[in-house]
């Protein structure tokens, strides 16, 4: 390669890495500021702040639904399986709501460490199977459940 | 040519404008075939005879055009960076027009992966748009498409906009990783990728195999669009060469 040529080659390269260690940099400095919601365990150690708007993520908790009988208003409990959160929240809640099911909830974190929701959100995980399958994977109890570590990502 | 035991003929051909029209014209038909074929098929087979998902019903469905267009609006964007860096590099015309041609059809992908996203979204998570890493930097892709289109009109000189542009979409080669690392590097509510590497895919082969089809089939349209968009932007480039006059006479 002519020296001009490798001269130009290195140029590209230095820009390259040079942007990608840069902009590497400011990712892992903002980290916490790029992740979507808190996990319970974040909550738990204290890492959220309270009376501000923010974000709750996990798995809701197998019989932990309670839905009032005359309005909308439903409370809840979500787990990253160390430690778990209760949600209180009155609205339409989406289709996917479940329990079993990983949910995104959006609200303030009162005194007492509930977390009063003004928006839920259903969060799909990467499972995709026909209806028949999932079927005989529940009768099996082989129904492929997110861990708290990959819930989390 | 040194190098010529090395790499065909061709290859070295299409590094002037007049053969890689030429090429392309020649390939062009096979492309255009094989793109509606599988694109067609694909359809067919995804909405018809795949499965409906144990969750979301039919509404998954749209993953046959999500994924596809989220792919090919990377892969695109890469070749853009590569084609520019071999223009900066060598000073090769054909190499900048690639990376010319590229950034519209990039950006109507890119367009297409978050407009399907969107629509997914509603249903399925309850909201069209949120902040996570994952919906974040795909639109910061579709800006980065729109700033190199900016660019390259913004300026006269045809050289000094392809090095321009070839810059930019170098220093915005490094949203690509983060793109596709985003779900993994931290908490989002677009969920991980289903298909990994390593592991086999969290969908049944009914599933994914018309998936598979939809790809190979974006990926051939999209070879279609570029080789088009490529030799417009030859005949306009080379105008004023003598070759290009007599194809412009002779029809």
């Amino acid at each position: 390669m002519n020296p001009k040529r490798k001269q130009r080659l290195l140029i590209v390269l230095f820009i390259v890495a040079g942007v990608g260690v840069a902009v590497g940099l400011t990712l892992f400095a903002l980290n916490q500021n790029i992740n979507l919601f808190y996990s319970p365990s974040q909550i738990a150690a204290g890492e959220a702040p309270t009376e501000t708007r923010i974000r709750a993520g996990g798995m809701v908790v197998d019989g932990s639904v309670q839905r009032a009988n005359d309005s909308l208003e439903v409370g809840f409990d979500i787990t990253d399986y160390e430690h778990t959160v209760h949600v209180r929240y009155t609205g339409i809640l989406p289709d996917l709501f479940r329990e079993g099911q990983g949910i995104v909830a959006q609200g303030e974190l009162d005194k007492s460490g509930v977390l009063q929701a003004v928006e839920v959100l259903a969060k799909h995980d990467e499972n995709y199977m026909p209806p028949e399958v999932a079927e005989a994977l529940e009768k099996a109890g082989k129904m492929p459940k997110p861990t708290g570590q990959e819930f989390n990502k | 040519m040194a190098d010529s035991k090395w790499m065909p003929r061709w290859f070295y051909q299409l590094a002037s404008p007049r053969w890689c029209y030429q090429i392309c014209g020649k390939l062009l038909p096979w492309f255009t075939v094989a793109a509606l074929a599988l694109l067609i098929g694909g359809t067919l087979w995804a909405l018809i005879f795949a499965p409906a998902d144990y969750q979301q019903g039919n509404s998954f469905r749209i993953i046959y055009l999500h994924v596809p267009s989220a792919i090919l609006a990377q892969s695109c964007y890469m070749l853009m960076a590569v084609a520019g860096a071999i223009g900066l590099i060598w000073k090769m015309k054909v190499a900048d027009m690639v990376a010319k041609a590229c950034a519209p059809i990039g950006a109507s992908l890119a367009v297409l992966a978050l407009l399907t996203g969107a629509i997914w979204g509603k249903p399925t998570w309850g909201s069209w748009w949120v902040w996570d890493a994952r919906l974040t930097s795909m639109l910061i892709l579709f800006f980065l498409y729109l700033g190199v289109m900016a660019l390259n009109s913004a300026i006269e000189s045809e050289s000094t906009a392809a090095q321009a542009t070839a810059v930019l979409a170098l220093v915005g080669l490094v949203n690509i990783p983060i793109i596709k690392y985003s779900v993994e590097w931290w908490n989002t509510l677009h969920q991980p990728a289903t298909f990994k590497l390593t592991e086999k895919p969290a969908m049944p082969a009914e599933m994914w195999v018309p998936l598979l089809v939809m790809v190979i089939g974006f990926y051939a349209f999209f070879a279609v669009t570029l080789m088009m968009r490529l030799r417009n932007e030859i005949l306009r480039r080379e105008r004023r060469a003598g070759w290009v006059k007599e194809l412009l006479l002779s029809k």
